[in-house]
């Protein structure tokens, strides 16, 4: 990897998020969909990784299984030297305040019947044995760090509008000094002018406090403006994984080439000039994806061997990964894959 | 707050005011009377006689605004003399019951405790019931217990209280002879010994009632649960490393009891009303009981009162129904 900028803060390997179906009578285990399909990436302390993809590729279930808000399949998550995925209970709670998560709807992730200061000091009360004015000290603190006005500690979230619920979010996942905070498209809820706001507070913090980031969203530009390296996924598992100046300039995976056309050009000239591509067909069901790559069936560079063989996340240039066949140095894996139940195109 | 309620109050008034007329009409004009029962051997000028002194044979709309005067002026006057000694209800006619020629209101005041101690018990002993079984089931969503706490409802859906009351007193007083049949109405709780014959004698009437109650309330509560379990909210709670005790009880739990508490408030006046058949079947000597013997002996003034009483409570239940969610849940805002 080309970023040696620091060690690895979270690594996470092979994580695999199923959901079982039962049907019939007799509610029997028939499949799972597979919303998170063996991803594995890492982001270095103090950097930020995107995650782009269209709605139900498996972006935001990555983000909970992470930590633990889901119970993952299979796979390892370490986060700052422990692995998240497996540890008992209780010591997963006292692990809580290194990872944080920032959710996307600011005004039904806050309990509508705690004000702000109950909202942002529980974890304190839960965590640490500090005193009342300590506590209070400290929302105060995070306040001013958020830019909340400190008149409106007592209020309810109901009383504040969509940007200053997204900060008593913020707010509260840094109330505990984390290390590491996922973003789970904290800006999708946002109005436009607001979502700015919200993204500058996010890298300033990031820069006082030294925060990693998982930034999770659909919004490619603000993705580009955010994250060092940006992960495309497509149907549960990565497509492409590259440094994003890289990945804005010359996609290499040909669904995030798809993608990256479809972000808007200000520049009117360049705009008449771009190629848009557009896919065919709709993605497949997570609960039946194809046998070979799951792009397969909307891929315009599609080859035989796609249909069969689900290619590897591997370095094809240096610091940029890509699970696709027309690459080279992914067509190594000559192994098949091994038998898999409601599999697209086979007859139960 | 305070401009919502008083509102409210004000509103009350012409609403219970149509009430009573309704009442007083259906009453009235419902067929029978309690001079149908008087014996056709007595002579017609002792009969005549018999209705004058009732009053029953003033025209419908005096004796409906006689009633109202005597209900909103001569009784609480007559409470508040009995209370401070004044003698402003002196030489004023109470509402009298045709059948025992007694106050209407001393009679209420027998048999409300009777009412109030059982059904009252039989409530609560319900919603004490129902809330954990509710909570745990939601929590446990499908498993055995969510199956059995679903059966349990149903049945005190479906079973209907004359039929769990002599079920009941076939087990427990027949076969197992634990408890009384009979509800004693003169048992006089002084020491410990009358203590446990009332607990006992309670028992049946208490489980009957309690079922029925518990089956509701679970329900509510069970769904209101599953409404709140699945909120973003519960995921920040568990996101911020909570036991999952705390997450349950203050976070989910407190956000599911605002709907069950209006329910719960709602159900009160019900209370007051008596269940009808259960007093019956236990021999409860209570309002139920009151009511029904009233209805059978056209003792008019009595189901009058006894009716615009409940219709009061429902009122003022409703009221402190919505107070309530006002006062638990901050976005609602009563200006």
């Amino acid at each position: 990897m080309l970023d040696a900028a620091g060690r690895p803060l979270v690594q996470v390997e092979n994580l695999k998020m199923h959901f079982p179906i039962y049907t019939g009578i007799f509610r029997r285990h028939t499949g799972d969909v597979k919303a998170v399909d063996g991803v594995s990436f890492q982001i270095m302390a103090g950097q930020t990784l995107g995650l782009v993809g269209e709605s139900g590729c498996g972006k935001s279930t990555v983000g909970r299984a992470m930590l633990r808000l889901y119970e993952p399949t299979a796979g390892r998550v370490v986060i700052d030297g422990e692995d998240v995925a497996s540890m008992p209970s209780e010591a997963l709670r006292k692990k809580r305040p290194t990872m944080q998560m920032v959710f996307q709807d600011p005004q039904a992730s806050l309990n509508p019947r705690m004000t702000l200061a109950e909202i942002v000091s529980e974890p304190l009360d839960e965590h640490t044995d500090w005193t009342r004015d300590q506590k209070l000290e400290r929302v105060y603190e995070l306040m001013d760090q958020v830019g909340l006005n400190r008149r409106f500690v007592n209020r309810f979230p109901h009383e504040f509008s969509g940007g200053q619920r997204q900060r008593i979010g913020i707010a509260r996942a840094l109330a505990l000094k984390p290390r590491f905070i996922v973003c789970d498209e904290p800006i999708a809820a946002l109005d436009v002018s607001i979502q700015a706001q919200v993204v500058n507070l996010l890298e300033d913090l990031q820069e006082k406090l030294g925060l990693t980031y998982l930034f999770i969203s659909h919004d490619l530009s603000m993705v580009r403006h955010l994250a060092q390296r940006v992960a495309v996924m497509y149907l549960g598992r990565i497509a492409e994984l590259s440094p994003s100046r890289d990945l804005y300039a010359r996609p290499l995976h040909p669904y995030a080439e798809a993608l990256l056309s479809a972000v808007n050009e200000p520049d009117p000239v360049l705009a008449a000039r771009r190629k848009r591509i557009i896919l065919k067909g709709d993605v497949p069901s997570p609960a039946n994806p194809p046998q070979g790559c799951n792009f397969c069936t909307r891929c315009p560079k599609v080859m035989d061997i796609c249909k069969t063989v689900k290619p590897d996340l591997v370095e094809v240039e240096p610091g940029r990964m890509v699970a696709c066949h027309l690459y080279p140095a992914a067509g190594s894996t000559g192994a098949s894959e091994a038998y898999e139940r409601n599999q697209q195109g086979e007859t139960q | 707050m305070l401009t919502f309620t008083l509102r409210r109050l004000m509103l009350a008034i012409p609403t219970l005011l149509v009430i009573s007329l309704v009442i007083f009409l259906l009453v009235d004009l419902a067929p029978g009377s309690p001079l149908s029962d008087i014996p056709l051997t007595v002579p017609p000028d002792v009969r005549q006689k018999m209705i004058e002194a009732m009053g029953a044979d003033q025209p419908v709309f005096v004796r409906y605004f006689l009633w109202l005067r005597q209900f909103f002026w001569v009784e609480p006057a007559y409470l508040f003399d009995s209370w401070f000694g004044t003698t402003w209800s002196e030489g004023e006619l109470r509402i009298l019951s045709w059948q025992s020629r007694s106050p209407v209101f001393t009679i209420i005041g027998q048999r409300l405790p009777q009412t109030l101690t059982v059904i009252g018990t039989a409530y609560l002993v319900g919603v004490l019931i129902a809330v954990p079984i509710g909570i745990y089931s939601a929590y446990r969503q499908y498993s055995w217990f969510d199956q059995a706490g679903t059966m349990f409802a149903m049945i005190g859906f479906s079973v209907p209280t004359f039929f769990s009351g002599t079920l009941l007193i076939i087990i427990f007083a027949v076969w197992l002879g634990w408890f009384p049949t009979k509800y004693d109405t003169q048992l006089v709780v002084n020491d410990w010994e009358s203590f446990l014959k009332q607990v006992r004698q309670m028992a049946m009437p208490v489980m009957t009632l309690g079922l029925a109650n518990a089956a509701a309330i679970s329900r509510y509560m069970r769904s209101s649960m599953l409404d709140n379990m699945g909120m973003d909210y519960v995921r920040t709670a568990r996101a911020k490393g909570l036991s999952e005790r705390t997450v349950v009880l203050k976070h989910v739990l407190r956000n599911s009891l605002i709907p069950v508490v209006t329910v719960i408030a709602l159900g009160i006046p019900a209370i007051f009303g008596g269940a009808i058949v259960t007093e019956n079947l236990f021999g409860v000597n209570g309002i139920g009981a009151a009511l029904i013997g009233a209805i059978q002996g056209n003792d008019i003034p009595m189901v009058q009162t006894i009716a615009f009483i409940f219709a009061v409570l429902i009122v003022l239940f409703n009221l402190i129904a919505d107070i309530l969610y006002g006062l638990l849940d901050p976005r609602i805002r009563y200006d």
